[in-house]
């Protein structure tokens, strides 16, 4: 009998590759990989979005046999991958607007079911996947994700959320966390930056489509993020996975912390990663050992000015609160550290 | 047969005035079918208000020998039908009624009791013609449905169309029970007005 | 075969002989029986196979219809009025593509004040969107231009907006030669697209493009549209070779060979207008009516044509652009560059205010005689108009427009059709 090996590594928040299993291994180069977003795009550095973006559309890929299609929202990924005469898309690729990818998912979805019926197959072998940012998620193209949803269209929706509208300079979405310094939410005045009780959950409104699956996850954990897509390439009908995406740019954080915020993000609670399957979670990743706020908070210059001198200690025990309700509404802490 | 089924007859227009669900729109609609089983040119169409159910609507229905162009409202209508005697206290549904034209009316009353003896008197003898279409309908259909009732009166009254194109009609439109039904309903108002029509003659 | 039906019928089973792979639906007056007809037809079975997406907006309409028309099948969806307008970001986005969408406008008014009745406001606010806009006379026509549109849009990969008249055709019924599966067969071959998304050869499609492209992209756009000037009258030929029917094309005139005055229009109005001329020729008057079925592309040479002969053009429209005045009439006047022709606008009908015989009789009279003001609003009430100024000037808060004036008419008090007007 062999024991599962915990890596609970001191130091380190990372388990390399060469201590897992072959197949459980991340493959960043090599011949057989799709590269369906090459190299040479125009992503800032530490990007997480471009980070995200390979490992679901390479992960989905793999998931059928090379048999997809993208729909994709402007925003960073579409500007950056597509810059005219130039792409760094490996497979047939559609950006239309802003507001409409879910929609634009759904016409290809019912494309493809034609076309399959005539050629005498029951269902499409080439599948869907639609994707973008949390402004063309969250806010300007909500409508047609969740007609999307409610019509249980043959589309897995990517939303990357970078909190904010990075592409246009850094404004405040639906998906900015309060005291964020945006734009449109400058840190001045008594209550500086977002403002807090504003802003929605789209994943738990995804879960209450009741849509065979939705799941969250974040650019730090790669293996569990290409299981997901996998596992929603597996299934049929309306599928949502939200993946978090630090922004270097947008957060004033180092590019070299991408992975980092992804990963304190998860572990303070602030971003739970979970799944659910036909409106019930099914599963949350645990937290070993919770986080304070302020070690994710402290990286970023967006909330700069809740620290130092004139900082605001209340603002940060308001947001400590609000990962500590995530981690009791959500289960997040594992047995051992509850204990 | 009446005078306007023969070659180069004028354009032939009827107004229709009813409630929403009084299948108005749908009289009109059939009285174009059966013009056309006649081998006719017919156009029919509503005047378009929003679709609630008990609002005053108003239909039209043109007839002619040769295809029709015109698309105005029927400003002046040979015939008029009325499916709900209540509408003549809140509109004026006689405007625009050709000096000769036909008038018929959703009605257990006579035009006298209705007041509207001075109408009937300046018409030609027997062009306001009412009928109590709501009651052959409730015999028949058990619904207060006059539409397909007031076409087979019509049918008897003018002649301007047969019954038997108005029951092609109303085959058109309604299927099974309900056409079989409405038929029966039209049936019975076509010989109770070409009766009437007989006696007055 | 030769039936009495309704326009939004006969136009359903039109689209459905043209056998459309995916068809977006969002219910609008007075667009949704075409929709529902094609529904039925799906659900049954009769249409199949076909995907029939009832969506949650225009604005998702059309996207599916982008999303579906890119992946290759054939699509169709129909809208109007508000409906049109809250497309309208991806209604530019399919023409900048080159997708072959056929899209059903049944022309509506647009608010506010809302209204559900006919003009050709929504048709005209997107004359310049890239699509290629056909205009119906009949609902024959109507039907007969849907299957030429599928021809045209995917010759041209390019997407084609039929206009018919909402109500005033939609709803009427009428005779109509609905021609067989095999007839369309023969004259609409099957969609083969110039780009589609394959995973067999991939592409990109809607990339950015920056000043040093943008222009051509869009010049390349005019050029085909150019093109499809040449395009649509031949079509309309194959279409009368086969079907034995005179419809679409550029222009139809009626009556005016030898006409001193022409009055341009566009749609169902050209019946009407017809009749009136008739009318006035047996006066003795020399009046035509010259109808514009294609008004995008514009058909810039063949309205010159028409009119070059002619003293006066009168362009009765049933658009208005605010603080201008005529939007076809725009166009015409263009076309009439340096010829030399007294021009005279009649803006009429808008709202489904009817446009009746005895005032189109009461306005070409007093062109005929150049007694009519270039700018002309037909059967406008300015009793009402005059004393609602009036309220203005007096009071600071005078209130809501529209309600003011309704209340002004009082309810019922007179029926639409009045012609209590002065041109």
């Amino acid at each position: 009998m062999t024991q599962p090996i915990k890596f609970y590594q001191t130091g380190t928040f990372t388990v390399g590759n060469r201590l897992l299993p072959e197949g459980q291994r991340s493959v960043q180069s090599s011949e057989a990989r799709d590269n369906s977003l090459n190299s040479g795009h125009r992503a800032c550095q530490g990007c997480g979005e471009a980070l995200g973006a390979r490992y679901v559309v390479d992960a989905a890929m793999r998931a059928t046999d090379g048999q997809l299609i993208a729909a994709n929202a402007t925003g960073c990924l579409e500007v950056f991958s597509t810059p005219y005469p130039e792409t760094s898309w490996q497979l047939p690729w559609l950006h239309s607007l802003f507001g409409n990818a879910a929609a634009v998912g759904s016409g290809i979805a019912a494309a493809l079911k034609v076309k399959a019926l005539k050629a005498g197959q029951g269902q499409a072998t080439t599948r869907v996947i639609a994707q973008g940012g949390d402004g063309g998620t969250t806010d300007i193209g909500f409508g047609c994700l969740s007609g999307m949803f409610e019509r249980n269209d043959d589309v897995l929706y990517i939303c990357y959320d970078n909190e904010g509208y990075m592409n246009t300079g850094v404004q405040r979405s639906s998906a900015t966390p309060p005291a964020a310094r945006t734009a449109t939410t400058q840190p001045l005045g008594p209550e500086p930056g977002a403002e807090f009780g504003k802003g929605k959950n789209v994943p738990l409104i995804a879960v209450a489509h009741e849509i065979p699956y939705v799941a969250t996850a974040t650019v730090a954990d790669l293996h569990d993020l290409e299981a997901k897509v996998e596992k929603a390439m597996r299934l049929h009908g309306a599928r949502y996975l939200h993946v978090f995406v630090p922004c270097p740019l947008g957060w004033g954080a180092a590019s070299c912390d991408t992975i980092r915020l992804a990963r304190l993000a998860r572990e303070t609670g602030l971003f739970p990663v979970f799944e659910a399957e036909n409106g019930e979670i099914t599963s949350v990743t645990k937290i070993r050992r919770p986080v304070p706020v302020d070690e994710y908070l402290r990286l970023q210059k967006r909330f700069a000015h809740l620290f130092g001198a004139g900082g605001h200690p209340e603002t940060i025990a308001r947001i400590q609160a609000m990962a500590d309700k995530n981690i009791k509404r959500f289960g997040l802490l594992a047995e051992e550290s509850a204990a | 047969m009446g005078a306007n089924m023969t070659g180069d007859s004028p354009i032939l227009q009827i107004r229709i005035h009813g409630r929403g669900g009084q299948g108005v729109v749908t009289a009109a609609e059939m009285l174009s079918i059966a013009a056309f089983e006649q081998g006719r040119y017919a156009q029919a169409f509503p005047s378009f208000g929003s679709e609630r159910t008990g609002a005053p609507v108003v239909a039209f229905c043109r007839i002619d020998d040769k295809p029709i162009r015109l698309r105005e409202p029927i400003l002046a209508p040979d015939v008029l039908i009325v499916q709900d005697a209540h509408l003549l206290q809140q509109i004026d549904v006689f405007l625009g009624l050709k000096p000769d034209g036909h008038v018929l009316i959703n009605s257990r009353k006579s035009a006298e009791e209705m007041g509207l003896g001075e109408m009937a008197a300046r018409l030609p003898a027997g062009h306001l013609v009412t009928l109590p279409a709501t009651e052959i309908a409730m015999k028949h259909l058990h619904r207060p449905l006059p539409n397909a009732v007031l076409l087979g009166g019509f049918a008897a009254m003018t002649g301007m169309i047969s019954l038997e194109a108005v029951v092609h009609a109303i085959g058109h439109k309604f299927k099974g029970e309900v056409a079989a039904r409405n038929i029966a309903a039209a049936t019975e108002a076509h010989a109770l007005l070409a009766a009437a029509k007989e006696a007055g003659a | 075969m030769i039936k009495q039906t309704e326009g939004s019928q006969a136009v359903a089973e039109a689209v459905a002989l043209c056998r459309p792979e995916v068809i977006c639906a969002y219910p609008i007056s007075p667009q949704t029986h075409i929709v529902e007809g094609l529904g039925a037809l799906v659900k049954a079975g009769d249409l199949a196979p076909c995907e029939f997406l009832n969506v949650e907006s225009e604005f998702a309409a059309m996207s599916v219809a982008i999303g579906s028309s890119a992946a290759g099948a054939r699509t169709y969806t129909a809208t109007a009025s508000q409906g049109l307008l809250f497309m309208v970001e991806a209604v530019y986005n399919a023409s900048g593509l080159g997708l072959p969408i056929v899209m059903t406008v049944a022309n509506r008014a647009i608010g506010a004040p809302i209204n559900i009745w006919n003009d050709h406001s929504d048709s005209m606010s997107q004359r310049d969107c890239g699509w290629i806009q056909l205009f119906a006379e009949s609902n024959q026509e109507a039907l007969d231009l849907h299957i030429q549109a599928f021809k045209l849009a995917e010759e041209m990969s390019m997407p084609v907006m039929v206009c018919m008249d909402g109500f005033i055709l939609t709803h009427a019924y009428e005779q109509v030669d609905m021609p067989d599966q095999a007839q369309v067969d023969a004259f609409l071959p099957p969609y083969e697209p110039r780009q589609v998304l394959d995973p067999a050869e991939p592409v990109s499609i809607g990339a950015m493009v920056g000043p040093e492209a943008f222009m051509e992209v869009r010049y390349l756009a005019h050029a085909k549209q150019t093109m499809a000037l040449d395009r649509i009258p031949e079509i309309a030929a194959e279409f009368k070779e086969a079907f034995g029917r005179d419809a679409g094309g550029l222009v139809r005139g009626y009556r005016i060979e030898d006409a001193e005055t022409i009055v341009v229009a566009l749609g169902s109005v050209v019946g009407t207008l017809e009749e009136t001329i008739d009318t006035m020729r047996a006066e003795g008057v020399k009046i035509g009516v010259l109808s514009i079925r294609c008004f995008r592309p514009f058909p810039m040479a063949a309205v010159r044509a028409a009119l070059a002969r002619t003293a006066r053009v009168v362009v009765l429209e049933k658009s208005f652009a605010v603080g201008l005045g005529g939007i076809v009439s725009t166009d015409v006047r263009l076309a009439m560059v340096r010829i030399h022709v007294r021009g005279y606008t009649v803006v009429a009908g808008l709202g489904g205010r009817p446009i009746t015989q005895d005032s189109l009789l009461r306005v070409l009279r007093l062109a005929v005689a150049d007694e009519l003001k270039n700018l002309t609003f037909l059967d406008l009430d300015w009793d009402i108009v005059n004393r609602h100024l009036a309220r203005e000037a007096a009071t600071r808060r005078s209130g809501p427009i529209a309600e003011n004036l309704l209340r002004d008419i009082g309810s019922g008090a007179r029926p639409t059709t009045a012609g209590k007007a002065q041109p």
